[in-house]
């Protein structure tokens, strides 16, 4: 009883592209960009960089550091490309895989891993860096990031907001709700949906039957599909994006098409369900070569500097890993604190019983 | 006898199911060719087909909702939430819908709905993963909320709820997926489905506690046996309905009662039990009616959960309170 594909079928989506996996330089006459040799140098630093913070989050987990990893393989380009769109004053409300958009936010990456190490649920100060608290329930985020939209709407304030999510997130209600308010309120946000093909297990095709930008449309505002995996592309459209809503032009869903490279987490068994073909072609148009290659040809940066950013980059690997490693368990007790703002008869009683029963077993 | 962990009994039992039945549906995120994230439902789909074992799109509401609208047309869902954690975006439709449905048409409508929740913590999860939410479910009228502990209960249980013509939240003790003993699967092993066993017996206080905490209160048995005391550990499988006489039965005997469960304790399911018990054996009771559980905090990051989560010496913190009374 699988659905007619016919029925969902109509024109294939146009992929915004301004860099091919090739690295040749391509223009689109809506979303063309102009960026200056060091700007180019500056996202291949947070694209190499971001990629090896990941690996050695793979690599502490599998030695029992961290409880779990969810990789960002493969999506550097479209997290760094929309992280480095936002200005300061953007707020930018991530899922738990935005490693990338957290660098871009200036997010100290152990925080992001005392997350997964079960030390804290968050530990970083999400108005400092406006960069909010990763999210695990699938898709609530979004209504948060349409609200704080509304607010920024309010105090006629020069900024907005940006929400990420995933292909499969698109299903629950929650996104759909958003996508409500949004559209009615003509609030200033960003929906960046990253569509990594797979959500755990089930591919695409058992979230939509149109491309998931299209779905804008029925809701009322513009969508449009980038190439996630073009770092320039990313950067480009979600810079318009997020201007237009600063603007009062209201949201705009970006579907930056990409791949999961990896396992869903560390805790995932991609080889029960993924064909190794469908990795291979992806390899292909990685997001870090392309870019690669398109410094080499135009003379953009020599080996020298290529020697100095991976050079950085294990320096920047060896640090998470060996702070990582220092990261000290809380204190028991820890367990009652920040539950309430305000002074808490329960809290303080329960803590009291059990700082007492701990001192039971040092006597 | 086959030697089966807990997650492949509920398998097997759900295999049985969809043999016997072929209105058995079985449906959530992942349950395919993952066989879920934790291949409780491993194969089926191999076996069974994509028409009887759905992976669905990644929406709880929509889970449940249509779950209900495919037992309205005879069919009987078996649904997996992924992580208890999870069920909240469902929330709305099995309390406003699931269980009320039948009531609201007068008994015409039946709802043979379960909804599958891997439940608790101890497996080192980041949030939302390791939430105990029976205390939600127990409180609204209309479902029956039941918990297994073991694979040879899971088997069985599994199977029951299945069969059953009211809805059932059905909770799962993850951190005992692994955990194996020997499963009776040819035989029937009907119990009634609101039964609760003594799998313990004890002559000093009764431990009630249901899905992880019965194995920990088995080992605080053990080890207070060094101590003298006889403890008594009773496996209250069915939360909602309670089996009230089994318990009051065995409180009578000892004279004193220790619920255990790893939810928040305050307003947690261990009220309703001391409420009834006081009502009930105020006669009989040597102490008050203790409760171990989780503080009234959210559940803390993995690192800490051990602080958190009742073990075998705040189980015996708990017998030596009610002996000094
Ligand atoms: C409400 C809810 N249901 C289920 C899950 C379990 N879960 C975690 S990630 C995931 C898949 C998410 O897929 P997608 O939205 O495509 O994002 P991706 O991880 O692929 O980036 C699921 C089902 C969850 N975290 N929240």
């Amino acid at each position: 009883m699988t659905a007619d594909a016919s029925r969902g079928a109509e024109a294939p989506p146009e992929l915004i592209q301004l860099l091919t996996p090739e690295g040749e330089r391509v223009e689109h006459p809506d979303y063309d960009i102009d960026l200056t040799p060091e700007e180019v140098r500056g996202l291949y630093r947070d694209l190499t960089l971001v990629r090896r913070v990941d690996l050695e989050a793979v690599a502490l987990q599998r030695q029992g550091e961290l409880g779990l990893w969810a990789s960002l393989l493969g999506q550097e380009a479209a997290q760094i490309g929309s992280g480095r769109a936002l200005t300061e004053a953007d707020m930018a409300f991530p899922t738990y895989r935005e490693h990338g958009v957290a660098w871009c936010r200036g997010v100290d990456p152990i925080n992001l891993l005392g997350l997964f190490r079960g030390v804290n649920h968050g530990g970083w100060d999400p108005a400092e860096h406006n960069f909010h608290l990763y999210t695990i329930v699938i898709g609530s985020q979004t209504l948060h990031a349409v609200g704080y939209a509304m607010g920024i709407q309010r105090d006629g304030a020069e900024a907005a907001s940006i929400v990420y999510f995933g292909d499969g997130a698109t299903s629950q209600g929650d996104v759909n709700e958003a996508f409500i308010w949004a559209s009615v309120f003509n609030a200033p946000v960003v929906f960046f949906c990253q569509n990594n093909q797979w959500a755990i297990s089930e591919p695409l095709e058992k979230q939509t039957r149109i491309p998931l930008y299209r779905r804008a449309s029925g809701f009322g505002f513009p969508g449009v599909r980038v190439d996630g995996n073009d770092v320039f592309a990313c950067l480009a459209v979600t810079r318009k994006a997020l201007a237009e809503a600063r603007s009062g032009q209201g949201p705009m869903l970006i579907e930056a098409f990409t791949y999961r490279m990896g396992a869903h987490t560390t805790s995932d068994d991609p080889t029960r369900y993924r064909v190794a073909a469908e990795l291979e072609a992806w390899k292909l148009k990685d997001p870090i070569e392309r870019v690669r290659a398109y410094m080499f040809k135009n003379q953009i940066a020599d080996q020298e500097f290529f020697d100095a950013i991976d050079a950085e980059a294990d320096e920047l690997g060896r640090d998470v890993r060996k702070r990582c490693l220092e990261l000290p368990d809380p204190e028991p007790l820890a367990i009652f604190d920040h539950v309430y703002a305000e002074q808490h008869s329960l809290m303080d009683a329960e803590r009291a019983e059990f700082a007492t029963y701990l001192e039971g077993f040092e006597a | 006898m086959t030697i089966l962990t807990l997650a492949k009994a509920l398998n097997e039992g759900m295999r049985k199911a969809m043999e016997d039945d072929s209105k058995v549906l079985v449906m959530g995120e992942d349950v395919g060719k993952l066989g879920g994230v934790f291949r409780v439902t491993d194969g089926l789909q191999k076996d069974f087909g994509e028409q009887r074992v759905i992976d669905t799109p990644l929406a709880e509401s929509g889970i449940i909702g249509t779950a209900i609208g495919l037992a309205l047309r005879g069919y009987r869902p078996v649904c997996e939430i992924q992580f208890d954690g999870f069920v909240f975006p469902a929330a709305d439709q099995i309390i406003t819908q699931l269980a009320k449905m039948p009531l609201r048409s007068l008994g015409k409508l039946r709802l043979p709905v379960v909804v599958r929740i891997p439940c608790g913590g101890g497996i080192g999860a980041v949030e939302h993963h390791s939430e105990s939410p029976e205390a939600y479910f127990t409180h609204t009228a209309g479902l029956r909320v039941v918990a297994c502990s073991n694979p040879a209960d899971a088997y069985t249980m599994i199977q029951q709820a299945i069969r059953c013509e009211d809805p059932v939240i059905f909770f799962e003790p993850k951190r005992r997926y692994w955990e194996k003993a020997e499963v009776d699967v040819d035989s029937s092993g009907w119990i009634p489905f609101d039964e609760a066993k003594v799998v313990r017996q004890g002559t000093d206080v009764t431990l009630l506690a249901y899905g992880p905490m019965v194995k920990t209160c088995l080992e605080a048995a053990k080890a207070a046996e060094d101590d003298g005391r006889s403890l008594e550990v009773v496996d209250l499988r069915s939360l909602n309905p309670l089996d009230v006489s089994k318990i009051t039965e065995s409180v009578r005997r000892t004279g004193r009662c220790i619920v255990v469960h790893e939810a928040p304790v305050y307003n947690g399911f261990g009220a309703e039990i001391a409420a009834r018990v006081t009502e009930e054996c105020f006669y009989n009771l040597q102490s008050p009616v203790l409760r171990v559980g989780g503080p009234s905090t959210p559940y803390p990051p993995s690192r800490l959960e051990d602080h958190y989560l009742p073990d075998l010496d705040r189980v015996l913190h708990a017998v030596d309170r009610a002996f000094a009374f």
